[in-house]
């Protein structure tokens, strides 16, 4: 507290010091306070409470990784000209002087080339970006596994679902900008997929492109929907993600201490705070080493936009991968009706996506209708005791995964040896197979680790030292968990199948019987009981034999 | 049954004869054909050692007298070599890949078997049997007369397809693939665009005269001199590494980072 300057410090004590400042903060707090009623503020936030954890920490990193998207983006917008006007090259890049170009894919060049700190803008641009979508895909599986999702906040994840879909977008929009052969290459793709569409397909198409593909408007247009528009949508959207944090309060993992109606944790200020400022900057740091020694999207190889070669190796950023590759697995299958074609292997990967986005944004809906259950959850679910839920999760990651790959089966095949037509029909059968086995695969074991916590937590743990008594039995020594530990393993829910009538449709109770037949019976309070009887009993018996020593003769001898 | 016999023609008789008819216009064909001159003059002494090489390690495949040889089931065991010329040759030997290492898709690039004195001598004696394309003269290989600029726009157009935009090489069907084409001997590239060894088409010179194919050579020693500007390249294979580096390499940072703050609270 000696915020005072030298001269004052000749005269002043400590003490005089101290209360100056604090005279200082009340006046300037005062003044706050009667016209932003800044008290309310900081009583609100500064004292609220966040529980620490590192899996808590991803949403914050897609935060602080679109910071750096906003702040780097602002630099790029200074020299970018979102320009489809033809040009002929003269800049330092020897390997395209002379050759005709758009302005914008001249402009990105005079970034990377010209500019000063213009790559290593680029390249933080691009690697920000590929780590706020790995950030919040990492943050979703967390928020799902843990079940974070159920009530009372349904309604964030889909807020947080559509900022994952914002992300896509601008990602794709942003990756097209540069005008070279890769994002045109990825522009004709979502063209084609666009006049797929049955009746208004060539509308929409024409309509996007203001014309025949690829036309002179598509990059002024997709700038705006990139500088704009899609950050506008992110930035509100995040607003609302965290104001529904602060509402319903941080969700915390079981423990002792932990209930649905308290957060263990720190307070925003000071500790919160200054971690997640160190956060922050940490990465920063991060993304700016890798940008500033790792190559992201060389535009200049790639060459500038012509429609008509395509590079081998051409794929979208690995969040769109997956949109590439049921393009890849789908056969050529279409057919002809009244002289329209409908591409059936377009038309169907389309579908599936929808799906699968479909099927992740109604997951928190589907899952209170089958459980029935209407309280409010701030305890988090240990995976493996939602073992559906875990299963079913883990086979949509498989499903995503299988596309994904499939989008880089030229890749992996020269990588690996292997022939591509062979990887192909390998992710043909794998996007059927693999999905039910990770699932039954995943819930079998959860259900063994259920088992397994349940025996923990009746029988203590195996210490690993066997007496045989005198009859020649052999009983091995447990030591007892204490009531902390196994509160964690004895705190969770448990559904059961419900059978139809009685207000349950017969349909619910099939969706209840998949969901829970499989379960581990809770320990009961006698179980538990009679486990502790067991095991004190157990222990007198032993210590009776070994008066109280475990150590094996060997042991003995050392001593 | 004498007159009879006299009169019967050898069953083979029509082959040859239709064989011989092919030979003669095919040949008429080749030695009217605008030919490049003959970059190297091969002495009959060349030719004479390029055929003892040929006949202890190529004959196995093509044959004693290089014309090819079919498999029981008529699949190719190794095709003819008369008129592909001494530029398919000391492309095909200079680079190591004949004499093929094993059956597969297609034959993998490896140290040379041959030294360059024996690659010649084969070279001279494979130019024997017929006229074909000659290893290329010095001066389309020499990059200061080419033109980057235009030889990038050829290969995007024509080879970025297969050997991928950076030249680092491609999948192609049934577990062929196109080689990476950066750090090689110009000559080879020269050679192998004239005449498309294994799965690559050929571009002779009515596709791409000499001069296009000295642009494209340009273009990728410019590549190569250009380095990555950009940092450690990550094999230039575009998106899908920057992905996997993502998810390996920095989500592995940001996670050891996240449990070290966690970690501190305590």
């Amino acid at each position: 507290m000696t915020t005072t300057t030298p001269s004052s410090r000749k005269q002043a004590s400590d003490g005089e010091g101290t209360s100056r400042a604090y005279k200082l903060g009340a006046i300037g707090g005062d003044w706050l306070d009667q016209r932003v009623s800044g008290g309310g503020l900081v009583k609100e936030f500064a004292r609220k409470i966040f529980p620490d954890h590192w899996s808590f920490m991803f949403g914050e990193v897609a935060l602080y990784s679109f910071v750096i998207l906003l702040i780097s983006g602002t630099f790029l917008t200074m020299f970018f000209d979102p320009s489809m006007e033809e040009v002929v090259y003269s800049g330092p890049y020897e390997a395209l002087q002379g050759a005709t170009m758009s302005r914008a894919f001249e402009s990105t060049l005079e970034i990377s080339f010209e500019v000063k700190g213009g790559l290593l803008f680029r390249q933080m641009h691009h690697w920000a970006c590929l780590v706020f979508m790995v950030a919040i895909f990492v943050h979703m599986f967390r928020v799902f596994f843990t079940g974070a999702f159920r009530k009372p906040r349904e309604l964030n994840w889909l807020v947080g679902f559509t900022l994952m879909i914002l992300g896509m977008v601008a990602g794709f929009s942003g990756y097209s900008l540069p005008d070279d052969v890769l994002s045109g290459n990825g522009l004709r793709v979502i063209d084609g997929l666009m006049k797929a569409i049955p009746i208004v397909g060539t509308y929409l198409s024409m309509l996007l492109f203001g014309g025949e593909f690829p036309g002179t408007a598509i990059i002024p247009r997709l700038f705006t929907i990139h500088i704009l528009l899609v950050p506008a949508m992110i930035l509100g959207l995040i607003v609302i993600h965290l104001v529904m944090v602060v509402w319903h309060k941080h969700t915390q993992y079981p423990g002792p201490g932990r209930t649905e109606r308290n957060v263990v944790g720190f307070p925003v200020l000071p500790v919160y705070a200054a971690k997640a400022g160190g956060f922050f900057f940490l990465v920063f740091g991060i993304i700016t080493l890798i940008s500033a020694t790792t190559a992201i999207n060389a535009v200049w190889v790639y060459g500038p936009y012509d429609p008509s070669p395509v590079s081998a190796g051409s794929q979208p950023d690995w969040y769109m991968l997956w949109t590439d590759g049921g393009l890849r697995l789908i056969p050529g299958w279409e057919f002809t009706i009244f002289g329209y074609v409908i591409s059936l292997n377009m038309l169907i990967p389309m579908a599936i996506y929808g799906a699968l986005l479909a099927v992740l944004a109604l997951y928190p809906f589907i899952e209170a209708w089958v459980t029935g259950d209407d309280r409010e959850h701030h305890v988090l679910d240990l995976p493996y005791n939602a073992p559906v839920r875990t299963a079913f999760g883990v086979s949509w990651i498989m499903t995503y995964l299988i596309l994904a790959l499939a989008a880089t089966n030229d890749l992996i095949a020269i990588a690996l040896h292997l022939s591509i037509n062979d990887l192909t029909w390998a992710f043909r059968i794998g996007i059927f197979v693999v999905p039910v086995l990770s699932f039954y695969i995943t819930k079998r074991l959860c259900l063994s680790i259920q088992r397994q916590k349940r025996n923990l937590a009746l029988h203590g743990k195996e210490t690993s030292r066997v007496v045989r008594t005198e009859t020649g039995d052999m009983l091995e020594v447990h030591a007892p968990l204490s009531d902390y530990e196994r509160w964690v393993l004895v705190q969770h829910d448990d559904y059961r199948p419900l059978s139809a009538g009685k207000g349950v449709s017969s349909l619910r109770a099939k969706a209840t019987s998949f969901f829970f037949k499989d379960r581990i019976e809770p320990i009961t309070p006698a179980e538990l009981r009679e486990a502790i009887a067991h095991a004190e009993h157990e222990k007198h018996e032993l210590d009776e034999l070994t008066g109280g020593d475990y150590r094996t003769p060997a042991e003995k001898a050392v001593h | 049954m004498k007159a009879l016999a006299a009169r019967r023609h050898h069953p083979m008789a029509l082959l040859v004869i239709l064989l011989l008819a092919l030979v003669a216009t095919g040949g008429l064909y080749a030695a009217l054909q605008p030919q490049t001159a003959q970059a190297e003059a091969y002495t009959q002494d060349d030719v004479e050692a390029g055929e003892a090489l040929f006949l202890a390690n190529c004959a196995t495949c093509h044959g004693r007298n290089a014309e090819g040889l079919t498999e029981a089931d008529g699949s190719t065991l190794g095709p003819s070599l008369v008129g592909v010329g001494a530029a398919a040759v000391d492309f095909q030997v200079g680079t190591g890949r004949m004499p093929m290492q094993r059956a597969g898709a297609q034959a993998d690039r490896k140290p040379p078997q041959m030294t360059e004195e024996q690659t010649r001598q084969l070279a001279a004696y494979v130019a024997s049997l017929g006229p074909g394309p000659a290893v290329p003269d010095e001066e389309w290989l020499d990059t200061s007369q080419g033109d980057a600029t235009q030889g990038g726009e050829i290969f995007r157009i024509n080879c970025a397809m297969c050997h991928n935009a950076a030249g680092a090489g491609g999948a192609l069907t049934r577990g062929k693939y196109a080689p990476e084409v950066t750090g090689l001997d110009p000559k080879h590239v020269y050679e192998a665009m004239e005449t498309g060894p294994q799965n690559m088409p050929v571009f002779n010179e009515t596709n791409l005269s000499p001069e296009d194919k000295r642009d494209v050579i340009t273009y990728l020693e410019s590549l190569e001199e250009t380095g990555s500007p950009g940092g450690v390249s990550l094999g230039s294979l575009g998106p899908v590494t920057e992905g996997l580096y993502a998810w390996t390499i920095i989500l592995s940072l940001l996670l050891g980072t996240a449990v070290w703050l966690g970690a501190k609270a305590k």
